[in-house]
């Protein structure tokens, strides 16, 4: 098996890299519910065997953060949005509580997001940002922005535990294609496409950063290293900087075909928002 | 104007063939994953190099291969071969192409080019138009990796 064969080749030599490999027994399990964080990829994703979360590559002390949703520091985001959530904003004096009863009718929803709809791929933060402006006439949030991402990881709660499922046929075909083109497009003064680091290399240590395969099931993810919820797109353009490529941009469509895309090869894996990563 | 007769004064201090300009990145002689020619005429310095191979800001080298020869840095990628040997494996001549455009030895590699300019896509507008090492860090590597023996 490939963690073993890297774990082998690295004890030999005196003990100075630090094994975070991947543990074959790690099993995420949160207040008695089971997730998936390995199971056979999906055909489409034609080089891979497995789907992985990137839960398996973090380190103990970060995984165990996700393990009680009272050590996750993704909740006090959480508890901003079921505030947010029963707020009045804009013309139209309604909140989101006021249109839908309970946020967990949405369970579900994040599984099947991004979707193509009239010719256009939609995120879950077009579909926020679409109730704040036609139907309660407020101004859309920043789509990276703190409320956005708050109210995102709210919504992506209700599907926690539930396999990603998103369509990638039809209508999507033609913005999956276009995600797959800009996952394996090598871009920046490093040269690399996403593929090199999370479909070659995953599974990896890359300096002091174990690579995982970039799944988004986790998404919004609670990270150490901001202390703060972050969006897909951000993470794209994070890692589009780390290379040295200009980033696409937040929100725009190169991130939502490329979001759709990625969802597409974590079909399977658990929705574990809010996650914890470092 | 100024700027011309300064560079004509400091090209007249400097006309001894030891301090040429370097090989332009786009002038590099690849044949068959060899560079013969030093890029600059001027002998690396392997204790520079040894910097340039660890520091993130440089050739972040580190973050792909194990180098037993650093155990005071606590962390080694592994996406590319252990450094342990290098000179037995490679001449200087290739570890010149290696360093300066990998994907010269290698076909799509992963590894970065680091005496390479152009050819890119979407770069950064601050490193646009540059390479990631200049000619002198590249032989001041190439200089280290030399003493890099089993
Ligand atoms: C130079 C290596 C490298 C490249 C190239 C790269 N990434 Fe990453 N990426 C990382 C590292 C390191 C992390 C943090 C550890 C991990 O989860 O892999 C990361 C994390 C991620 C994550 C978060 C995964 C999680 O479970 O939290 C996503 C999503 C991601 N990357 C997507 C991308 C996309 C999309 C691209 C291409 C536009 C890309 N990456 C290119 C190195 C890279
Ligand atoms: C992002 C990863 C990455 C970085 C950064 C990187 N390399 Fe590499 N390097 C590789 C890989 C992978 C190979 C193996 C060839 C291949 O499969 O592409 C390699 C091969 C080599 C080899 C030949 C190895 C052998 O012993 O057979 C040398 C020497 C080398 N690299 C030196 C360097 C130096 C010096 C730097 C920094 C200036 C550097 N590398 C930066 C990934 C990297």
């Amino acid at each position: 098996m490939k963690t073993l064969k890297v774990l082998v080749s690295t004890a030999c030599f005196v003990g100075m890299a630090v094994s975070t490999h991947a543990e074959e027994s790690a099993a995420l399990s949160i207040d008695g519910q089971e997730f998936t964080i390995q199971t056979a990829a999906p055909a489409h994703a034609e080089n891979l065997d497995e789907v992985t979360s990137g839960w398996i590559y973090r380190a103990k002390e970060t995984q165990a953060l996700q393990l009680d949703d009272f050590d996750n520091p993704g909740f006090v985001f959480v508890d901003q949005a079921i505030d947010l959530w029963n707020e009045v904003d804009g013309g139209e004096g309604k909140a989101c509580a006021s249109c839908h009863d309970d946020v967990e009718q949405f369970a579900g929803l994040r599984t099947t997001l991004p979707r193509v709809e009239g010719g256009k791929v939609v995120t879950m933060e077009d579909l926020v940002n679409t109730c704040r402006t036609d139907h309660m006439g407020a101004e859309p949030w920043k789509y990276s922005g703190g409320q956005m991402t708050a109210m995102t990881a709210l919504i992506g709660l209700q599907s926690r535990g539930m396999p990603m499922n998103v369509a990638i046929d039809g209508e999507a075909a033609e913005f999956w294609e276009e995600g797959k083109e800009l996952y394996y497009t090598r871009v920046g003064q490093l040269d690399m496409a996403c593929s090199n680091c999370h479909e070659d290399n995953y599974d990896t240590m890359i300096r002091a950063d174990h690579l995982s395969q970039g799944q988004t099931n986790g998404f919004p993810t609670y990270r150490l290293k901001n202390a703060k919820l972050n969006s897909t797109h951000a993470r794209f353009k994070g890692c589009m900087k780390n290379i040295r490529a200009e980033p696409y941009k937040v929100g725009g469509e190169e991130f939502k075909s490329l979001e759709l895309y990625i969802a597409s090869r974590g079909q399977g894996l658990s929705v574990e928002t809010p996650s914890v990563r470092n | 104007m100024r700027i011309i007769g300064l560079s004509i004064a400091v090209a007249g201090f400097l006309a001894s063939p030891l301090a040429a300009e370097p090989v332009a990145p786009g002038d590099v002689k690849y044949e068959d994953g060899v560079v013969e020619a030093s890029l600059t005429g001027v002998a690396g310095d392997p204790a520079n190099g040894r910097d340039v191979f660890k520091n993130r800001k440089l050739g972040n080298c580190l973050a792909c291969h194990v180098n037993a020869d650093m155990p005071e840095e606590s962390f080694h990628g592994e996406v590319g071969p252990e450094m342990t040997g290098a000179a037995d494996r490679w001449e200087e001549q290739e570890l010149r192409a290696i360093v300066a455009n990998s994907k010269m030895v290698f076909e799509d590699s992963i590894m970065p080019a680091f005496y390479q300019n152009a050819g890119f896509e979407r770069t950064l507008e601050k490193f646009e138009g540059k390479t990631i090492l200049t000619a002198q860090q590249v032989e001041d590597v190439l200089a280290y990796l030399q003493t890099l023996k089993e």
